[in-house]
């Protein structure tokens, strides 16, 4: 029964771990279609944002919540400004844009903070389910994870930027015809969308030690779980999440954590075959 | 993808052929050849990739699967075999069979170029997991260890065919690797003057007509990325041989980047750009090793951003445009200054 209950929260985390690193992916990818392959280096570079910050004698949770969204926001508007937004409409050309800028903020933040690993300790006490030992802070990553995908609904669904937002995705020509720069609205987009892997960054930092070469930790899980996703925001991360999730952790209890890892994207590229657009190209199409 | 018309069906340049083929031949009376084979090797893979993504237009992000596959391949059968030369043959036919595997599996599921992107680079991803946890002794393939994270080491070098006594390395290996790319770059251009090669470009160009004149486009495509994958197989076993160690290193993501990037700044629809690409920025990225001030990845990214925003074909094609242009305007100069003397001449007269 404990084993049951500690396999379930692992799933869990693991589902929040992917939905909350995909995030700003996903907002970028949904509202943009442009593919963010530097998306991997915004975490790590929220994570550094968190660590440094901390180490300078700020608060932990005023650094991952606050600071480090700040600092990636603005890394990301700077981005949009100088590279991305010559790019619109060349998605190839895109991905190799900021594959090169995705090396090029690894290779500078190995030159400010060299190429040792940092890290931080949890801010969290670790608390026992029966024989076993379990991370606090797990439950509080699965707590923002829930938050950031609901706040994300609510903004999208309920409020004015969000409409004009999901209005300029489905026709950027009308959108504009109504007043609304559609330059201006995907500025916003990708800096909200590079804050938001921000966040992730700073609160996974105290769980992973980081290296520069972090990003590419996640970029792989994130890309997986956008591209499967489909175009669809909220509903296709949660549901390629909990699919990834599930069978990662599961696959992970019965062998081992690697071959978890190979099953998740050998099924995303079985379920990209069956699927070219994504789980929300084929399911739930009018969803956010 | 737009593009000079006659791109790769043009004639091949022999004059340049030549003289590149005798500064291959004469570089050892120079120089040492241990740089020099290694960035030929590294030529060779840019090479497989340009012909893939600049005259089929398929994008392969994770080039790096093919180039391991045949590295780690030539290690395991060599380690077997206790000779080359089989092991050396299949270290270009397997990279092909598993490319026409995922090749057949995305093409023939007309998977779009994004989604394309995600599933070569995947490939790459799980080929590299994978390598990096097989440490231990459950782990082996015949008499090799696969050895995890540390890789292969020793393992039987290329010897002559059919006398495993005499191994090549040193010069002579220089040489098997100049003759390698050299007949590689001349099958690219057999392959692009033939008329598959023009259904190529043709698919390249414009898909949806290219079948409605009746050729099957994934077909077509699913066999260029296998030839694609034996060449950079072929480069992946000449890498092992030069390192004479293979570590899962030959799988990583940075492989994959680097040899995009060698391709796309020597230029995109060219054979000679990705071969200069990945000798320029090859030995650039040697110089960068022997340095700590400057991270190599960081001029590598800057190089990549740069070029994908002004020059997005490449080096040798803006060169090419430019030379062009340059040679109009001296053309229509000329016209200009020999109407304006005639109009003198009657104006004299």
């Amino acid at each position: 029964m404990d084993y049951a209950a500690v396999v379930f929260l692992e799933i869990l985390y693991m589902i929040a771990f992917l939905a909350l690193t995909s995030a700003g992916l996903a907002v970028v990818f949904g509202m943009m279609r442009v593919i963010n392959l530097a998306h991997g280096e915004f975490v790590m570079i929220g994570g550094y944002t968190t660590i440094f910050c901390n180490r300078a004698g700020l608060d932990i949770w005023f650094s991952m919540l606050v600071l480090a969204p700040l600092v990636v926001g603005i890394i990301g508007l700077i981005v949009e400004r100088v590279v991305i937004r010559h790019l619109y409409g060349r998605m190839i050309d895109t991905m190799l844009a900021t594959w090169g800028l995705s090396l090029l903020m690894v290779g500078l933040v190995t030159l400010i903070f060299g190429n040792t690993a940092v890290s931080v300790t949890a801010p969290i006490q670790s608390y026992q389910v029966g024989a076993y030992q379990m991370g606090g802070y797990n439950l509080f990553i699965i707590a923002i994870g829930i938050l950031v995908m609901l706040l994300l609904w609510l903004i999208l669904r309920y409020t004015r930027v969000g409409l004009v937002a999901r209005g300029a995705m489905q026709n950027a020509e009308i959108a504009s015809s109504l007043g609304y720069n559609p330059q201006r609205i995907y500025m916003w987009t990708f800096t909200a969308g590079a804050a938001l892997s921000g966040l992730a960054g700073g609160v996974m930092a105290p769980l992973t030690g980081l290296l520069p070469s972090s990003g590419s930790l996640y970029i792989a899980k994130s890309f997986i779980t956008v591209i499967t996703g489909g175009a669809a925001i909220i509903s296709g991360t949660l549901g390629s999440s909990i699919i990834f999730g599930t069978v990662n952790q599961i696959v992970s209890f019965g062998s081992t954590p690697v071959i978890g890892e190979i099953a998740m994207l050998a099924l995303a590229i079985i379920l990209l075959r069956l699927m070219p657009q994504g789980i929300t190209g084929r399911f739930f199409k009018n969803s956010t | 993808m737009t593009g000079h018309p006659t791109f790769g069906i043009g004639r091949i340049r022999w004059g340049w052929f030549i003289v590149g083929s005798l500064i291959l031949l004469l570089l050892p009376a120079v120089t040492s050849t241990n740089t020099p084979t290694l960035l030929l090797i590294w030529a060779l893979f840019a090479l497989s990739l340009g012909l893939l993504w600049g005259f089929a237009g398929i994008l392969s992000f994770g080039h790096a699967a093919y180039f391991g596959l045949g590295a780690y391949t030539y290690a395991i059968g060599s380690m077997n075999v206790g000779e080359s030369t089989g092991p050396l043959l299949l270290a270009i036919v397997l990279p092909a069979a598993v490319a026409a595997a995922i090749g057949a599996m995305m093409f023939y599921g007309r998977i779009s170029d994004v989604y394309m992107g995600v599933i070569t680079l995947v490939v790459t991803l799980i080929l590299f997991k994978f390598m990096s946890a097989t440490a231990g002794d459950a782990y082996r393939i015949g008499s090799a260890r696969l050895g995890g994270f540390n890789g292969i080491p020793a393992f039987p070098i290329l010897n002559l065919p059919g006398d495993p006594s005499v191994t090549v390395f040193g010069t002579p290996f220089y040489y098997v690797v100049a003759v390698a790319l050299m007949g590689c770059y001349l099958l690219c251009r057999w392959i692009l003057g033939s008329y598959f090669g023009q259904v190529l470009i043709g698919i390249r160009e414009n898909e949806a007509r290219v079948e409605l004149l009746g050729y099957s486009a994934p077909l077509y495509k699913t066999a260029i990325f296998a030839i694609s994958a034996a060449m950079a197989g072929l480069a992946g076993c000449l890498f092992a041989n030069w390192a004479e160690i293979v570590t899962p290193g030959v799988f990583s993501l940075g492989q994959s980047a680097e040899v995009i990037i060698w391709t796309i700044v020597g230029g995109l629809g060219t054979l000679a750009g990705p071969i200069a690409g990945a000798i320029v920025l090859g030995y650039l990225k040697l110089l960068l090793g022997q340095q700590t001030l400057i991270d190599n990845s960081l001029v590598l990214g800057a190089i990549l951003v740069l070029v994908v925003l002004l020059l997005p074909s490449g080096l040798l094609p803006a060169l090419t445009r430019w030379r062009e242009r340059r040679d109009l305007a001296r053309v229509s100069r000329r016209q200009a200054s020999s109407t304006r003397r005639r109009r003198g001449q009657r104006g004299d007269a």
